[in-house]
């Protein structure tokens, strides 16, 4: 079994971070794990991305081939829509719906929306309203990983969660119990 | 002591090079090596592992460790391998002592570059050793075999990763670290004394141990041949490339593989290879390299597809699709690109100080029919973007300082140069002096954030110290004016800068605060403790 997955976003959200848990939960797991991450220029409020594949078995690529790509877990809607090229027929989008706007030529967001829409396995929720609304503002991008629990599915929410206590553990018992139920927020809001 | 770790390429390197016994890393910041100095900065601290100036200082303080008997291993991006060549190529004439690797990150499809040079030409114009991990295992596994030969040879190795590795996270086993070597230094003053007399016997000495790299790159567990059998092409990959040609299954498509990772070319191998098969595919991540030593190695009788005949993309990074097509298999793709997405670039951090000194540059600049600016490289190079487009020129390390007098020469004025506190130190100080010895009519603005921002805020060589340099320099103390970029302070600002390009000679003004990154996490820290 392997899960291709891009992680998308804008330098500054918290993409690494999800990138972060869901390494350490593989790695905990036995998984493979390649994980190719943007540094550098790119973090300056620019588009970010990174290419996560795990696997049961030997993985060679850092980089997902094109119409391989399992899941999307982006940050912003537009961003998501940057990498759709890269995903599979059957592949999941999962994504923040709230706009990022840090420059002058942002496309429309009713068209922009109305594409993002037409493709057949979306699941789109305003993260960033959830986390404010539960007094967790600073943990977006954790309830977005909640949100993607389900479809990343060589891990379980389970495993997801255990790995955030690990990784948020150098911070003190309150942020990761925030982070622990910023989790099961998003894992929760997309529950059939 | 045996593990396995989660690390970046970049770590993996680190902490192979610190099981490898270094006593040393020497290395000025550069995306996409800059976490390897990081790495050994917070896990070893019985490693000498400050920062250097540039990579020309690294290089000859690597060079000096090494003559004293010690490992060590300097770590530069690749167009630092300009800036360290002087010493890179000489090292490979006096020959070493302790082991030592020098580590060149390649940018190919310039994620933070400017170009995308190939560091194994370098390697081939050295006539040293040149290895090429093409995993992070791989690049572990490989820094005691580095050292190891660089002492058997007695010669400098050179390592070349790509951004996709350095940048790239996995699982890696780790084993038994090696002690330190003793302090040993060398008393051969013939080798290490480059007169003339002594520089033709040791090249003599290089250029007749070229057959032992020859046989040791044959013998190399790090270059495999696998799957010969007769077929119409085959393939020889190399570094990181080797993985996008795995991730094709060329086993199932009975096409078999030669693994490079260590130069100079295994060519029994190569001609192994292509006498199995009609024609060969070289996959290499940067420039032609080996596609070009091939194609001489098989003479022109001989089919070799690679960059150059349009088989793989003649720029940018490869991709397991681009490395696919030129293997006959296509990539399937369910979803054309959206429609509704535009570029993101990368714009100066809201509260940078950077964004006043442009503002008001571009304040006084819009004054003048004739204004150009010279920018030079790190953060403040995105002032080349909107909203501010303020900068005419972003070319190398320095370059603003030196272009602008060289403008400045010809009659160009107002000419600005704009150069940041660590940018200054590694390469403009000596063209500052040249300024100064030519009373040029130039104005220029250290952008002072205390940092070394672009790479994630490391420290700066010359912070405190850059009134002091330029007055050493021989700047007029009257013309070196500090003022602080802030939004307030505009009319200040703006009127030192009318003055100054209005003064025949070299001034200096230091905009000086904090990055606006490094300040936050200080902040952030401080919070935390409390």
């Amino acid at each position: 079994m392997k899960k291709d997955i891009i992680l998308a976003g804008v330098g500054g959200q918290g993409i690494l971070t999800i990138a972060t848990i869901i390494g350490d939960a593989a790695a905990t797991a036995g998984l493979s794990l390649k994980q190719a991450e943007v540094h550098g220029m790119s973090q300056r409020g620019g588009d970010v991305q990174s290419n996560l594949r795990l696997s049961t078995e030997e993985i060679h690529s850092d980089l997902i081939r094109q119409g391989a790509a399992d899941l999307i877990i982006s940050m912003e809607p537009m961003e998501a829509l940057r990498y759709v090229a890269a995903l599979d027929e059957k592949g999941w989008v999962v994504t923040s719906s709230h706009p990022y706007k840090n420059i002058p030529n942002y496309p429309d967001e009713e068209a922009m929306m109305a594409e993002l829409g037409a493709l057949p396995n979306v699941a789109v929720l305003p993260i960033e309203d959830l986390a404010r609304e539960e007094g967790l503002p600073k943990c977006a991008n954790v309830v977005l990983l909640g949100m993607a629990a389900r479809y990343i599915e060589i891990l379980s929410a389970e495993q997801l969660r255990e790995s955030i206590a690990r990784v948020f553990a150098s911070k003190g018992e309150k942020i990761v119990e925030m982070n622990c139920r910023a989790f099961d927020l998003g894992l929760n809001a997309v529950k059939e | 002591m045996i593990s396995k770790r989660l690390l970046l390429g970049d770590e993996a390197i680190a902490l192979g090079a610190i099981h490898a016994g270094i006593s040393g890393v020497y290395a000025y910041p550069g995306t996409p090596s800059t976490e390897i100095t990081e790495f050994i900065q917070a896990t070893a601290p019985e490693v000498r592992s400050r920062w250097c100036t540039n990579e020309k200082t690294a290089m000859e303080a690597a060079l000096g460790m090494s003559y004293a008997g010690k490992r060590a291993i300097v770590c530069m991006k690749h167009v630092g391998m300009n800036v360290a060549a002087d010493a890179f190529v000489n090292s490979a004439i006096t020959g070493i002592n302790g082991g030592l690797v020098i580590l060149a990150a390649d940018d190919p499809s310039m994620h933070s570059s400017q170009n995308e040079q190939d560091s194994r030409f370098y390697g081939k114009f050295a006539m040293i050793p040149t290895l090429e991990p093409s995993s992070q295992q791989e690049a572990y596994d490989i820094m005691p075999y580095a050292f190891a030969l660089s002492e058997q040879m007695r010669l400098p190795v050179l390592m070349r990763v790509v951004t996709r590795l350095a940048h790239s996270r996995a699982g890696v086993m780790t084993s038994t670290p090696i002690p330190q070597n003793e302090l040993n230094p060398d008393s051969e003053r013939t080798h290490w004394v480059l007169l003339p007399g002594n520089a033709r016997r040791q090249y003599a000495s290089l250029v007749e141990k070229q057959a032992q790299l020859l046989s040791s790159s044959e013998a190399s567990p790090y270059n495999k041949l696998h799957d010969v059998e007769s077929a119409k092409v085959g393939v020889v990959a190399c570094g990181i490339a080797y993985n996008y040609v795995m991730e094709n299954c060329p086993a199932k498509l009975g096409i078999p593989v030669l693994k490079v990772s260590q130069y100079p070319l295994p060519e029994a191998a190569i001609k192994a290879l292509a006498a199995k098969c009609d024609a060969l595919l070289v996959a290499e991540d940067g420039q032609p390299v080996v596609e070009e030593q091939i194609k001489s190695l098989l003479g022109a009788g001989y089919t070799v597809r690679g960059r150059l005949t349009g088989d793989l993309p003649r720029m940018g990074e490869l991709t397991p699709d681009s490395v696919g097509a030129a293997l006959g298999i296509t990539t399937y793709q369910s979803f054309s690109a959206a429609e509704n997405v535009v570029p993101r670039p990368p714009a100066l951090c809201q509260g940078c100080g950077h964004r006043d000194v442009y503002d008001a540059l571009n304040r006084v600049a819009g004054e003048y029919a004739d204004a150009r600016i010279f920018g030079d490289i790190g953060c403040y190079t995105l002032g080349a973007l909107p909203p501010f487009r303020a900068i005419d020129s972003c070319v190398d390390m320095g370059a603003s300082i030196t272009m602008a007098k060289g403008a400045a020469d010809a009659g160009v004025h107002p000419a600005i140069a704009v150069i940041g506190d660590s940018t200054f130190t590694h390469s403009g100080m000596t063209g500052l002096l040249d300024a100064v010895n030519d009373n040029a009519r130039i104005t220029i603005i250290i952008s002072d954030n205390l940092t070394t921002a672009m790479t994630g805020g490391q420290d700066s060589a010359g912070t405190n110290k850059f009134e002091a340099i330029c007055l050493g320099l021989g700047v007029d103390p009257e013309h070196v004016k500090v003022v602080v970029p802030l939004p307030k302070n505009m009319e200040e600002i703006t009127r030192i800068i009318r003055e100054e390009i209005e003064y025949d000679g070299v001034s200096v003004i230091i905009p000086r605060r904090e990055c606006i990154q490094t300040l936050n996490r200080k902040l952030r820290k401080k919070r935390a403790q409390e």
